[in-house]
């Protein structure tokens, strides 16, 4: 594994190099990783990268791309739409030279156009931002103050919100609301029951499980070959 | 439709707390949780409300929910089947 950077076009023109894990060996099968978004991206990060060495053993490069404004990106995530990441995804694709993706849980809602392959854990927009929502109105209230979900909503729509450590933009909420993956053809959804085990998004500490990555990177490895 | 909420909570639960079935079977009415466990912390717990309405088929208002319900495994499993009752 090695870190490299991509050209990542910016909102307003411009553009910054951003950091790619990469697993690049020059073979065929090459699959661009769409990462989880927000605090999830943490929680997925270590798994997901996890899965990227099994399908190194199996022959196949993939590379993690940064999103503007995510992981190690110095770019202010207040001045970014989703749009932006999905353009981001586009220009990662073509310079990594991807001809697959796979899509990690909200990954699935910013794919580069046309790339066929796999999206483990589809979720809503609306529930990531729902459940960042509540978040917010439940550590408020550990320290005394009340807000509540339809105030935030309403407030974050007009002025935008800080939202699990994320200054998210009207923009970016009013976009992430309406925003549900997608059928396309040659994508694969992969749901939670086919890992057989515990979604790790849902932990309350960041945790990995070696039976669950070795189960997703089968099926796309396997998929690959048939 | 009791024994199943008991049951699903209690999957859900070890699926937040990264716990097995077997440690999760020995909850109590008595058992803690918030407040009890430092990992459900206010992001933990939003995760779990989430899930719980997606699993239930429930709809959760903030307004319902309080530090009381989460003191618990007994109150949070008598939140669930009361809500499901309504549903």
């Amino acid at each position: 594994m090695k870190p490299q950077t991509y050209n990542c076009p910016l909102p307003g023109g411009g553009d910054a190099r951003e950091l790619v894990l990469a697993f690049d060996q020059g073979r065929d099968m090459r699959v661009l990783v769409v990462p989880a978004l927000f605090d999830e991206a943490n929680r997925m990060r270590r798994f997901t990268v996890e899965v990227m060495r099994r399908l190194d053993g199996a022959g196949i490069d993939s590379f993690l791309p940064d999103l503007p404004g995510c992981n190690e990106s110095l770019q202010d995530i207040a001045r970014i739409e989703p749009e932006d990441w999905a353009t981001a995804m586009h220009a990662a694709a073509r310079e990594l030279g991807a001809n697959r993706v796979l899509a990690i849980r909200g990954g699935g809602l910013i794919l580069p156009p046309d790339l066929g392959g796999w999206h483990y854990g589809p979720v809503k927009g609306a529930s990531l931002i729902k459940t960042m929502l509540r978040a917010r109105v439940l550590a408020s209230r550990e320290v005394g103050r009340e807000e509540n979900l339809d105030d935030l909503t309403a407030r974050g729509l007009e002025t935008g919100l800080e939202l699990a450590g994320y200054a998210l933009s009207a923009e970016m909420i009013r976009q992430l609301q309406a925003m549900a993956p997608a059928p396309r053809a040659g994508l694969t959804v992969i749901d939670q029951d086919a890992l057989d085990g515990s979604p790790l998004w849902l932990r309350a500490e960041p945790d990995e499980s070696a039976d669950q990555a070795d189960a997703l990177a089968a099926m796309v490895a396997m998929s690959i070959v048939a | 439709m009791t024994a199943s909420t008991d049951h699903k909570l209690r999957r859900l639960l070890g699926d937040v707390l990264g716990l097995k079935p077997e440690q999760t079977d020995g909850f109590t009415a008595d058992t803690g949780l918030f407040g009890h466990l430092p990992e459900l912390d206010s992001m933990a717990v939003a995760g779990l409300l989430t899930e719980m309405e997606d699993r239930f088929d429930i709809v959760i208002d903030e307004d319902e929910i309080d530090a009381d319900t989460f003191e618990t495994y007994g109150s949070l499993l008598a939140f669930v089947k009361a809500k499901r009752e309504a549903a």
